[in-house]
């Protein structure tokens, strides 16, 4: 599992995050969200509201974003609810970064499906380019963590970048994946394997065979 | 009412009780850390494992699991002893075990556990967690390390205390249990989890490695901070109280002890009177015993005499200083030493008649002039179950954090004459409506407006009496049962100008106002009384006596001694004792027990323990307004009494806590 720890409470924190506010357009998706609640149980936002409040920080600041005490702080108020109960929420979800990160987050599966299906090779890939566990790259675009699994085991190995999974990858096909992302290309989420859609099974069904191309009825062979 | 067995045993249960409770009634102890009666139920640590069939074949964690009919529970099967077994292997897996250097040691449930479940040796090769001490504050120690999440702590600041603030970060074996930024806490009752935590990870600060808890000796007493009467036990060594820890008592602290009580006991040995003092030319000089008694016998008390019990006084002293005074021929006695002058002709309507367990039940409650955080931390927490169970709170005076949601109605004590729709409404609908009269509102005379309340709704009724009136010396309501209180007040007092004062450690006094009377004061601390005294007799504290108090609901408690006093201090009574001899008069009693009698015959009350029956409430003067701002009469609350001023904890605490300055943390 990765380290997580709360970046230090600075000075310098407070001063570059202490005036932290919601957008106009996130203050109303904010108070949409809290609606979805019945009265008296908003607290219930918190989790998307950390989320919002993380994807502003990363808007703000060019990466995947991530929540500075001050910003959990004002997340706690913005629900009125005691922040120790905001930061409890926040430290439990590996979703939420409790330290910068950088534009792309890498977070590659190292549970044993993946493992198995060649995740070292993926984390040595990364490394190869430069990234660190834990740390921002230099040119300020990698983060590297280290995570475990993410649902994705039927196309394993995978990683999972800012929004977006990338499965059946070999080193080249994730070093394709970061070069387009490092030239600001957009490139196809889910399997990189050529011919295989999401996570049927690769080379062809097995099973239903008949089903594939249109609709068949198998109840007379029951 | 469910049928279940345990063990083979048949019993029936209450409804909604689990597993865990059913099998305590069977007499089966059931292990457990995360459980506590009066906590919600977490269900994560998984020591009070049970077999229970219908069922999954595996142990259920008892704590969580509802008793339902039918059920065949067991504890003592191989399978619950190896699933606990496990349990525990896990728990210590991550425990250090520095038994030989924790406070906790010989009163740890996990140190006990581990004698009926625990193995001999550690099968774990790897490297044991260890996580960094988080600061909480002057009161609580903690070593992180020896945690093993039971989230007691957490679940009693937020369910009992009500204030969030510590909780438990990251998750898994990363989790660590903190207060936010690692700030203090910073409540009335912070204290508390000490006790609750089943480990040593929240150990007390002050206590820190003083005392074995098996080389302490265990008396039972009553605490003197507030008006409460807080169960407590006072563990003492030799001559000193190490600590001071709550008893179980349902009715009164349920298992609580404000912070105040717990930790003002290092100040009794400090600052103390432990010799006989004379003012001569303006000066306290040492003297001895027969030279004071002259002095006061020179000063010709007979017939102009007076008595001010402080706030700490148990009945007795209070009771011996009346019968001195009555065979010098005065009744100038007088408790209320700020000069509150309210009406005490009947008890009643100056009692908390709703009872502390009774409040819990109240569904609107209009508190008048009473901070009551600051006042009786322990009733508070009623007043929270009671907000919790869904009734309306109403506080007039000044702002205050409550913990509990309540509205506010401005600071004029007027308001009881004008009374907002809120209220009306509230009041009338309600089943068990209630007042509370605090020292902030009875300054502004609104004892008789709160009657005309309880009259206008009905307070009393069928099973229920609703008027309250929450007192702050825990000396008071005793005091009023022996007739400490003047019409008029300790103004009226001032008035007759007595030759001599007898001061029972009252330091809370205007001096001033006795310019000409000799002042001898019978207290245990060098405080203010001491500093405005002629002569300075030292006595003893409420752990050094045996001592009979009335808490503010009306309930008879005894304390018992647990040291003796420091020097030459004797226990008070003996001292009004000995000075009768110097008067060349007689009290009626020779000893603690003909003493006790003849104060039982004067107020039959006193001889029994539990609640005193005041009787009706009287009816309510209309004529009597209250009018004025309401004031708070406590500007800090770790700073009370005189054993709270002289303890440098309780300093500590209201520099840090209430000041916040910053402590010479880097100086310990
Ligand atoms: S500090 Fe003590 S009470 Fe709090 S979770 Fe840890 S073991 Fe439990
Ligand atoms: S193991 Fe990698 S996604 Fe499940
Ligand atoms: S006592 Fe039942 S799980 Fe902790």
């Amino acid at each position: 599992m990765a380290d997580r720890s709360l970046a230090p409470d600075t000075p310098e924190l407070r001063e570059r995050w202490g005036g932290f506010a919601f957008t106009e357009a996130n203050k109303a998706h904010a108070d949409k969200v809290i609606a979805r609640y019945p009265d008296g149980r908003q607290k219930s936002a918190v989790m998307p509201l950390l989320d919002l409040a993380q994807r502003q920080v990363g808007a703000e600041t060019d990466t995947q974003g991530w929540l500075p005490l001050p910003v959990i702080e004002y997340v706690a108020a913005y629900l009125d609810v005691p922040v120790i109960r905001v930061l409890e929420v926040a430290t439990f979800y590996f979703m939420y970064n409790l330290r910068p990160v950088g534009k792309y987050h890498v977070q590659v599966c190292g549970t044993t499906p993946c493992m198995l299906r060649g995740s070292d090779a993926i984390m040595e890939a990364c490394k190869a380019r430069g990234m660190k566990k834990g740390a921002v790259s230099e040119d300020g675009l990698w983060t590297l963590t280290e995570v475990e699994c993410m649902g994705s085991c039927a196309t394993a190995p995978m990683v999972q970048i800012n929004d977006g999974n990338y499965e059946d990858l070999t080193p080249e096909r994730l070093d394709a994946v970061l070069d387009a992302l490092a030239a600001g290309k957009d490139p196809k989420e889910g399997t990189q394997e050529p011919g295989r859609h999401t996570s049927e099974p690769s080379g062809g069904p097995t099973t239903l065979k008949e089903m594939v191309s249109e609709n068949h009825d198998y109840r007379s062979q029951w | 009412m469910p049928k279940v067995t345990v063990d083979g045993q048949e019993i029936e249960v209450p409804n909604g009780a689990t597993v865990l409770q059913a099998c305590e009634l069977a007499g089966k102890e059931i292990p457990r850390f995360c459980y506590h009666e009066r906590l919600s139920i977490a269900g994560n640590c998984r020591m009070c494992l049970v077999e229970v069939k219908p069922g999954p074949p595996k142990p259920q964690a008892s704590c969580a699991l509802p008793a339902t009919d039918g059920q065949e529970i067991r504890t003592d099967t191989d399978m619950v002893k190896t699933a606990r077994e496990g349990v525990m292997e896990f728990l210590l897996i991550n425990h250090p075990l520095d038994c030989p250097i924790c406070d906790q040691g010989g009163e740890c449930d996990l140190q006990d556990q581990s004698m009926m479940y625990g193995r001999g040796a550690t099968r774990y090769e790897e490297n044991k967690r260890a996580v960094t001490e988080k600061y909480m504050g002057p009161l609580i120690k903690t070593i992180m390390t020896r945690c093993i999440h039971c989230t007691r702590c957490v679940r009693f600041s937020e369910e009992i205390a009500g204030v969030d603030e510590i909780g438990a970060i990251y998750r898994g074996e990363d989790m660590q249990i903190t207060t936010y930024l690692e700030q203090a806490a910073s409540h009335e009752l912070s204290a508390n989890v000490i006790d609750l935590c089943p480990v040593g990870a929240l150990t007390s600060r002050p206590y820190a490695f003083e005392a074995r808890p098996w080389e302490l000796k265990k008396t039972w007493s009553i605490d003197v901070s507030d008006a409460v009467g807080a169960n407590i036990r006072l563990d003492s060594r030799g001559r000193e109280v190490m600590r001071a820890l709550p008893r179980i008592n349902d009715a009164v602290n349920e298992e609580w002890l404000s912070d105040k009580g717990r930790y003002q006991v290092d100040g009794l040995s400090r600052r103390r009177l432990d010799k006989v003092y004379i003012r001569k030319d303006g000066k306290l000089v040492p003297a001895e015993w027969n030279e004071a008694f002259a002095a006061i016998a020179a000063a010709n008390p007979k017939g102009s005499i007076a008595a001010v019990a402080g706030d700490l006084v148990d009945c007795e002293t209070m009771f011996a200083a009346k019968a001195l005074l009555g065979a010098l021929g005065s009744d100038h006695l007088e408790g209320r030493q700020t000069g509150l002058d309210y009406d005490c002709s009947n008890l009643a309507a100056v009692n908390f008649n709703s009872t502390f367990e009774g409040i819990e039940n109240a569904d609107a409650i209009l508190i008048v002039g009473s901070q009551v955080r600051w006042e009786a931390a322990l009733v508070n927490v009623r007043l929270r179950k009671a907000a919790k169970r869904g009734a309306k709170i109403f506080v007039v005076g000044p702002q205050w954090d409550t913990t509990y949601p309540a509205t506010f109605l401005g600071e004029d004590a007027a308001v009881l004459h004008d009374l907002p729709q809120a209220i009306t409404e509230a009041f009338s609908k309600a089943e068990r409506p209630a007042v509370i009269v605090g020292g902030g509102g009875l300054a502004k005379g609104a004892l008789h407006p709160a009657l005309a309340f309880a009259e206008q709704f009905n307070l009393v009724r069928e099973g229920w009496n609703g008027f309250n009136v929450l007192h702050m010396a825990a000396s008071r309501m005793g005091g009023l049962m022996l007739g400490y209180a003047q019409k008029g007040g300790i103004g009226n007092i001032a008035k007759a100008k007595p030759n001599v004062l007898i001061s029972l450690g009252a330091d809370e006094l205007d001096y001033g106002a006795f310019a000409d009377s000799l002042k001898v004061y019978i207290g245990h601390h060098g405080d203010a009384g001491a500093h405005a005294a002629d002569i300075i007799l030292p006595g003893a504290s409420y752990a050094e006596k045996d001592g009979t108090y009335v808490n503010t609901e009306g309930r008879v408690q005894f304390a018992e001694k647990a040291v003796f006093a420091p020097g030459d201090a004797r226990e008070d009574w003996t001292i009004l004792r000995a000075m009768a001899d110097a008067l060349d008069v007689s009290v009626g009693f020779d000893s603690f027990a003909e003493l006790q009698s003849a104060m039982i015959a004067a107020v039959p009350a006193l001889g029994e323990e539990g609640l005193a029956d005041f009787g009706q409430l009287p009816n309510a003067d209309a004529s009597i307004r209250a009018s004025g701002a309401i004031s708070y009469p406590i500007a800090d609350f770790y700073m009370t009494n005189v054993v709270a001023r002289a303890s440098a904890t309780m300093q500590r605490c209201s520099s840090e806590l209430l000041h916040h300055d910053d402590l010479k943390e880097a100086a310990e």
